[in-house]
């Protein structure tokens, strides 16, 4: 990797400033920038890490009863300590591996939002709150496309609020090299009705499969799933088609709606 | 009772202390001092002329000591291939010239252009990043069938097409046509033999030094076998006299073949370190190896299979393009030929057997021997193609295997081998009494109340390993003979070192070698270390592949040790005053024999080596003996193999429930040892059958350049330990080495891939999919699902 410098800022106000500085970049547990400064894929002249910022790790409940989620807090801590959305905990328990899950933070994942990335699933289908340093922006509205978000330059996740459905669950078909997502479906059931969001399937990342949705917020069984959307726009490379991913969608929302507890 | 010392014990494997606590001494562990760093600059462009390189910025930027390109190598020679074939008209390969830098051209991702030696690693990366290089990008050749067209782009220029060779073995053809023209039935399949990345743990790693005092060169480096990079490199490609030049290759983590060969990397690192006068480095990254190291496999073929109307095999016939990749790695010829035409028989008394491989340059890196080097490939097609014809005969698979066994032996093939020995009849009903095949039947109604489909899948192999016969493969045109060696150094005090040309990079010759020399002499196991890897330490020998070191090197080490027992009973004999031919050698201890009179063997080899009472007139003092082995045949370890699988039809995924090997491997000297290289290489096969797949695109731009892409087996893709059933009771002994052992580190990699493809269509049959009769390796998700919906 290039050289670059590194601060470990301890407050959100420190990091921000830090941020501030010329092709600065926030590090939060590594797990995708460091491979890529060790491809030499990026050269940030400073690397303003945020992992001695207490405020922005740990679990708990808010007094609207959503789980919040500190944007430093790894996926080891999540899947122990999110008992309250238990398929949130299962689905951070099976990203990547131990060492993945003892380092990589959720404010990271969903700042990078990998197209085949668990959390933005969860996020999105959970209708959840991706708190910054300076605003609370709607999952609806956070998502723009692959690797994509609406955070501007130098913006911190500090948070990230869930509403706790009924039910839910997620089902991810592993990709059989990564392990990432192949086809990953997040189904989580309100009061208010039902949303189902997909995850390595779209060439625009995360979606909402609307269809599904309304049909299963009509009647959640595993047999209202409709059929396969279609193939167009969906990933198609070594590991599927297009075709593939979209019959996979139908398949893994089914399995969720299934499991949803 | 199992032996708990000797041949036959199943000791653990002394050298895991060491590999398991950190102390092993890997070759990226070795550093010299004072040494440079390279870094290698790769092409990213699969063909292309190479216009200029400009290196005069980067030669001034901070740490750089030299950059060399391949105008620093004109005059020196380019890598050789070990292995000349001859084609079917007579005429020898195309052997394009191999340089370790590109001149002119580079030929597939990866290929070095430069090379920056520099103080550090990141200084070398950083000027690497300032060379100009002017490459005009030309249309690369990725396809086989592609690259025989007629005007398809030549990889190598000076050469009237991409044909290396077109090669005819086995029967003739007026034969081969009469058989398929009176069969009652022909069955033919095409399919592929996917190409793998070997992925041993350990990417290489080469440091060379140059000592100016006294004109040595010293290459450390991840080798199978230093012996032969000592010749290769010293006499084909730098011209150093081999007593000038010393090859290590200390703790090596893995090969799986691909350390074999001998590399651009290996060759530049020795030239440097002269040229630089400073020890110079190169550690391979995983990015660097699935781009530098020799791939593996990559066939694709036809094959066709002739039955008389009582299902009696009449004729094998095949036709098959190997790809060799952008130039011809060391023993790259003789995989698709020797090492998988002679195999094409199997386990069957078929009495026409015609095989035919046209080898072929594309705009690839180069693909060489991996793990079975032939072998798979030759087992894979036929084992399938039986699968299918009974099938399409609606006849039990294993039934028609079985009709069709050779029983007698020796029994030569049509394909020029005479195998030795063997019991196919007693492998397979081993592997049925392990696999409860007719307990199948209620398995797979369980899996279909699960809504998933159950296959069964069998299949069986031979292999010739023990290579090989060194006039044998002379006339076949290997460039070097393929003996091993061994020296027995007995110390004073009666501790003995063995130096043997085998290498050991995950076989565990450390603790097997022990067990025979001490079951030989009667002594303890701990007395007995061996010596292996390093050029100016051990005899020269021919190192580690096809499954050869223990029937050839092992065989070294068992003369040699007659050698020094027929010494030492001659000492025994001068101190007990008796005929040495009436001295028995039992447990440690010199008896005349029918008497008590006996004497230790610490006793007589300190009498060697202190001889104030000894017959100095007869013998000379020391004990210290050399053996050089060369085989007599091949051996050909042969088995069933069995696995059952669960396909989910909704997403196309296989698991499998349950595999078992029934193997026959002659004798076994440590059982546990060649139990875990059978679950190693079954892992390995399971890997080929559902998960690894090296592609390119069209451009020859490497789509599964790392873990991301590239799929290896895990601990979970294999089925639970004890699901997990290898055996090796079946023992018919090698007839022609002392040992009667054969050979078992590639089995489970030959024998298993057509196990699991053949259990996937027995599944999806059983689903109703009976359109489907055959899915290419590796048979993911994505195919399964694809082929169960027809698309």
């Amino acid at each position: 990797m290039y050289s670059f410098d590194i601060q470990r800022p301890t407050s959100v106000a420190d990091a921000v400033s830090a941020l501030g500085a010329e092709e600065a970049q926030a590090l939060g547990g590594g797990q995708t920038l460091i491979p890529t400064l060790k491809q030499r894929l990026a050269s940030p002249s400073v690397l303003v890490s945020l992992g001695a910022i207490a405020e922005i790790k740990g679990v708990c409940t808010g007094d609207d009863g959503a789980l919040c989620i500190g944007g430093g807090t790894t996926h080891a801590t999540v899947a122990k300590e999110a008992s309250a959305y238990p398929a949130l905990a299962a689905l951070a328990g099976n990203i990547g591996d131990p060492a993945v899950r003892n380092r990589g933070t959720i404010g990271g994942s969903l700042a990078n939002n990998d197209p085949s990335a668990c959390y933005p699933a969860a996020a999105l289908a959970s209708g959840a709150t991706i708190v910054t340093n300076s605003r609370s922006i709607a999952a609806d509205d956070y998502f723009q496309g692959m690797f994509a978000t609406a955070l501007e330059e130098g913006e911190i996740i500090t948070e990230v609020r869930f509403p706790v459905p009924e039910k839910a669950a997620y089902m991810k078909f592993e990709q059989p090299a990564s392990r990432f997502a192949l086809v990953g479906v997040f189904v989580a059931k309100y009061a208010d009705g039902v949303r189902v969001a997909v995850t390595g399937a779209s060439e625009d990342g995360v979606f909402r499969w609307t269809d599904a949705e309304a049909a299963l917020s009509s009647n959640f069984s595993a047999d209202a799933v409709p059929a396969a959307p279609s193939g167009d726009g969906m990933i198609s490379d070594l590991h599927g088609s297009g075709a593939y991913r979209a019959h996979l969608v139908a398949v893994m929302t089914k399995r969720a709606v299934a499991a949803a507890s | 009772m199992p032996k708990d010392h000797g041949i036959g014990a199943s000791h653990k494997r002394r050298e895991d202390v060491r590999f398991l606590t950190g102390a092993g001494n890997y070759t990226d562990d070795i550093n010299v001092h004072g040494q440079a760093y390279v870094h290698f600059l790769r092409s990213d462009m699969a063909h292309g002329k190479i216009n200029s390189i400009d290196t005069s910025e980067a030669e001034g930027m901070p740490g750089v000591v030299r950059i060399f390109t391949g105008a620093d190598f004109e005059g020196v020679g380019g890598l050789p291939c070990g292995w000349q074939v001859t084609d079917k008209n007579g005429d020898p390969m195309k052997e394009p010239a191999h340089p370790v830098l590109a001149q002119g051209k580079v030929r597939h991702v990866g290929d070095p252009i430069a090379a920056v030696v520099a103080d550090s690693l990141e200084q070398a990366r950083t000027a690497a990043e300032a060379i100009v290089v002017d490459i005009e990008e030309l249309p690369a050749v990725v396809d086989m069938a592609k690259a025989l067209e007629a005007g398809a782009t030549k990889v190598h220029d000076d050469l009237d097409d991409n044909l290396c060779y077109d090669w005819q073995f086995g029967t003739d053809t007026e034969t081969t046509d009469a058989a398929f023209k009176n069969a009652a039935h022909v069955t033919t399949l095409e399919l592929v033999n996917n190409r793998l990345v070997a992925n041993p743990m350990e990417p290489r790693v080469a440091v060379g030094d140059y000592s100016r005092a006294n004109d040595e060169h010293t290459l450390y480096t991840t080798s199978q076998n230093p012996h032969v990079i000592r010749l290769l490199m010293g006499a084909f490609v730098l011209g150093i006299p081999e007593h000038k030049l010393r090859v290590v290759a200390p703790d090596v983590g893995g090969g799986f073949g691909t350390k074999i060969f001998h590399y651009a990397e290996e060759a530049f690192c020795t030239f440097a370190a002269k040229a630089c006068n400073r020890p110079v480095k190169w550690t391979s990254t995983r990015s660097e190896a699935f781009m530098s190291d020799a791939h593996g496999r990559d066939h694709v073929t036809k094959i066709e299979l002739a039955l008389d109307a009582d299902n009696n095999f009449v004729g094998v016939r095949t036709d098959t393009l190997a790809n060799m990749g952008a130039y011809l790695s060391t023993f790259s010829s003789s995989v698709p030929t020797w090492l998988h035409g002679t195999l094409m028989a199997g386990n069957y008394k078929t009495p026409a057997v015609q095989v035919n491989v046209k080898a072929v340059f594309t705009n690839t890196v180069p693909v060489d021997a991996y793990r079975g080097a032939g072998r798979p490939e030759a087992t894979f097609q036929l084992e399938r193609v039986i699968d299918k014809a009974a099938r399409e005969l609606g006849v039990d698979p294993i039934a028609l295997r079985r009709q069709n066994f050779i029983t007698q032996f020796p029994y030569a093939t049509p394909v020029a081998v005479e195998y030795d020995t063997g019991d196919y009849e007693a492998t397979m009903a081993k592997m049925e009494e392990l696999m409860d095949i007719p307990g199948f039947a209620a398995r797979r109604a369980e899996s279909e109340k699960n809504g998933k489909l159950r296959g069964l899948g069998v299949n069986c192999f031979i292999e010739a390993c023990g290579i090989a016969p060194s006039n044998l493969v002379g006339q076949l045109g290997a460039r070097a003979g393929l003996y091993d060696a061994a020296t027995v150094r007995v110390n004073a005090t009666g501790s003995i070192s063995v130096m043997v040309g085998a290498h050991s990079h995950g076989q565990g010759h450390e603790t097997v070698f022990p067990q025979v020399v001490a079951e030989m002499l009667g002594i303890d196991e701990s007395m007995v270390d061996i010596v292996h890897g390093d050029t100016s330490k051990i005899p020269f020998g021919m190192g580690t592949y096809g499954s050869r070191s223990l029937a050839v090197c092992g065989s070294a080490m068992v003369r040699a040790t007659e050698k020094i027992i027929n010494k030492a009973k001659k000492i025994a004999g001068h101190l007990l005053e008796a005929s040495d031919s009436d001295i028995e050698l039992k447990d440690g201890q010199f008896t005349v024999a029918g008497t008590d009179k006996s004497v230790a063997w610490g006793d007589v080899t300190l009498a060697a080596y202190v001889p104030h009472n000894y017959p100095l007139e007869d013998i000379e003092p020391g004990l210290e003996e050399t053996a050089f082995y060369d085989p007599a045949n091949f051996t050909y370890p042969a088995g069933a193999y069995a696995c059952e699988v669960e396909v989910d039809p909704d997403t196309g995924k296989v698991t499998i429930e349950k595999f078992v090997s029934a193997d026959d491997f002659g004798n076994v000297v440590n059982p546990m040892i060649v139990e875990g290289q059978v679950h190693g290489g079954i892992a390995q096969g399971i890997g080929q059958a559902l998960l690894e797949n090296c592609a390119y695109d069209e451009n020859g731009q490497l789509l599964s350049a790392s873990y991301m892409d590239y799929a290896m087996p895990r601990a979970d893709d294999i089925p639970h330990m004890s699901n997990y059933v290898v055996d090796h009771s079946c023992q018919t002994p090698c007839t022609h080495n002392p040992l009667g052992v054969k050979g078992c580190g590639e089995a489970g990699a030959i024998g298993s891939p057509p196990t699991v493809v053949n259990a996937v269509i027995d599944a999806l049959h059983s689903g109703g999919h009976t359109h489907v009769n055959h899915i290419d390796m590796p048979v993911s998700p994505s195919r399964v699902w694809a082929a169960i919906n027809g698309q």
